[in-house]
């Protein structure tokens, strides 16, 4: 409804009467002022979200372009443009969000504004963090920025993607690529075997005498029955997994002996993709809203930070209980956060949530696997929903793997739609 | 007075229309993450009635449709539940 039709609603004489029965205090004043810091699926799709339920949103984002992370693994693969995976803030600004170009600095809960790193101060009702995450260069001997140009962590999607790819591409054939994957939490828990997976399709198809050797800070994995039968199938001989209980936990790198060294052994590498450990992105560290492990503990009914009210977090920064650090979850959480900020800005309490995830992962071209989740709070955390969720049937056929792989595809045009386009 | 009644009646009810679309049921939100345009390979819920958003979930729950990953999604809520999703993504025909 048009504010010029509800004024004439309202132009009788029970105009008076009627606003202190029932009406929003927003008639006649200012709309409520959310800050959203991070243009990633969670910070774009709530700043989107929060818009359409009438708050006024301005999005503080440095880079013009985002660079999705899910598919980014086909473009290593070497059989997707990174092009396909870049997003503008167009449509959000077409709908009257305001961007606020740059990094934030800070939030201070008293003034209730965040400071950006120009100095400038956008002020707000309520703020809600949607950071990522930050490659912790701290936690890994030998593994920092000037290392991530040699042995490339290819955890943020762009440059990085591109180094990973191209490094590939260079290996000779009979070449060794070591992969190191960290200890959870991590973003995207399936994300380095559906990597290994096409890394090892990659090196089958153009350099077969080549192997690739995936060392694991970790004896289970997401999918794990799912990509391990895959790969007996697909790539014997070519892929070795390394579990923690067998050594596999990197220790130390050395990109001048182009080194991965574990407790047991040292790998000589012609490429190394180290996935290092990571953390909540920066600005939760600043505002106070990360606690001692990096990450962010919230409320799971508003996604309310529990060490600062009033400020919410979503997306991989959040602490979610049960649900993974993926973009299908930060989309899911940004929709919910969005509508618990309304309310809560009307002075209204949300009602308990569920929210859904879904991750593919693709293990060739055409042979697509995922995990599903139900989740809805429970004990203060978000838990698994009983008896739902769960992956892909063991020993299904390749109709049905190309038919997910598919679905995959789908996945991303429409989410990429929901929260760019 | 009962023009008074009459005034207040039409703004409280297009309080109502005009706050139909915000209170999503719980999972609701979730499902725009997948489903959207037409002419992709996962269907777009747009133009289902909620009886046939309803239906196909109660089938993907039984088993007695066939399915790749509605089904262990389709798990994650009683028939209330799935009912309220029902009407209210059958409501948001204009929606994302």
């Amino acid at each position: 409804m048009s504010r010029a039709s509800r004024r004439s609603v309202l132009s009788g004489g029970a105009a008076t009467l009627a606003l202190s029965l029932a009406a929003p205090r927003a008639v006649g004043q200012a709309r409520p002022k959310a800050v959203v810091i991070g243009g990633g699926f969670g910070g774009a799709t709530c700043a989107r979200y929060l818009n359409r339920m009438g708050v006024a949103v301005t999005l503080v984002e440095p880079n013009t372009t985002y660079v999705a992370c899910p598919y980014s693994n086909l473009v290593i693969h070497g059989s997707r443009d990174l092009a396909a995976q870049q997003f503008g803030y167009e449509a959000l600004k077409r709908e009257g969000i305001v961007i606020a170009p740059e990094m934030a600095a800070g939030v201070d809960a008293d003034a209730r504004l965040v400071r950006l790193a120009s100095g400038a101060t956008l002020p707000y009702d309520r703020p809600v963090l949607s950071p990522g995450l930050d490659i912790r260069f701290d936690a890994l001997p030998g593994y920092d920025e000037a290392a991530a140009q040699i042995m490339p962590h290819a955890w943020k999607a762009g440059p990085q993607t591109l180094l990973l790819r191209s490094q590939l591409g260079a290996l000779r054939d009979g070449g060794v690529v070591v992969m190191s994957v960290p200890a959870n939490p991590y973003r995207c828990p399936p994300g380095p075997y559906e990597r290994a997976s096409l890394i090892a399709h990659y090196l089958k198809t153009h350099k077969p005498k080549s192997k690739l050797i995936v060392l694991d800070a970790k004896d289970a994995f997401s999918k794990q029955k799912l990509f391990q039968t895959a790969w007996e199938e697909l790539y014997p001989g070519i892929l070795e997994w390394v579990a923690l209980g067998a050594g596999g936990k990197t220790t130390e790198v050395s990109v001048k002996e182009m080194t991965v060294a574990t407790e047991f052994d040292r790998h000589k590498a012609d490429v190394a993709n180290i996935i290092p450990p990571q953390q909540a992105g920066r600005i939760a560290m600043a505002a106070g809203v990360a606690d001692k492990s990096g990450w962010c503990p919230i409320d799971p009914l508003t996604f309310e930070s529990k060490l600062r009210p009033r400020m919410h977090v979503i997306g991989d920064a959040a602490i979610a209980g049960a649900m993974p650090k993926s973009a299908f979850a930060a989309n899911a959480q940004a929709k919910v956060c969005a509508s618990a900020v309304a309310l809560l800005l009307r002075g209204e309490a949300p009602a308990s949530p569920k929210l859904l995830n879904t991750c593919y992962s693709i293990v060739a071209p055409a042979y697509g696997i995922s995990v599903a989740g139900v989740y809805h709070p429970a004990g203060g955390v978000l838990a698994d929903v009983e008896g739902a969720g769960g992956v892909s049937t063991l020993g299904a056929s390749r109709e049905i793997r190309a038919r997910e792989a598919a679905y995959a595809d789908s996945w991303f045009k429409t989410i990429a739609a929901e929260v760019f386009g | 007075m009962t023009r008074v009644r009459a005034t207040v009646l039409a703004f409280l009810f297009s309080l109502g229309s005009a706050c139909a679309q915000s209170p999503a049921p719980p999972g609701a939100l979730s499902c725009s993450g997948c489903h959207g345009a037409a002419g992709l390979e996962i269907p777009s819920l747009s133009g289902l009635s909620a009886d046939e958003i309803a239906e196909a979930m109660g089938a993907f729950k039984s088993g007695a449709r066939p399915a790749t990953l509605m089904n262990r999604l389709a798990k994650g809520f009683n028939e209330a539940e799935t009912r309220a999703i029902s009407q209210w993504l059958a409501s948001q025909r204009t929606a994302p």
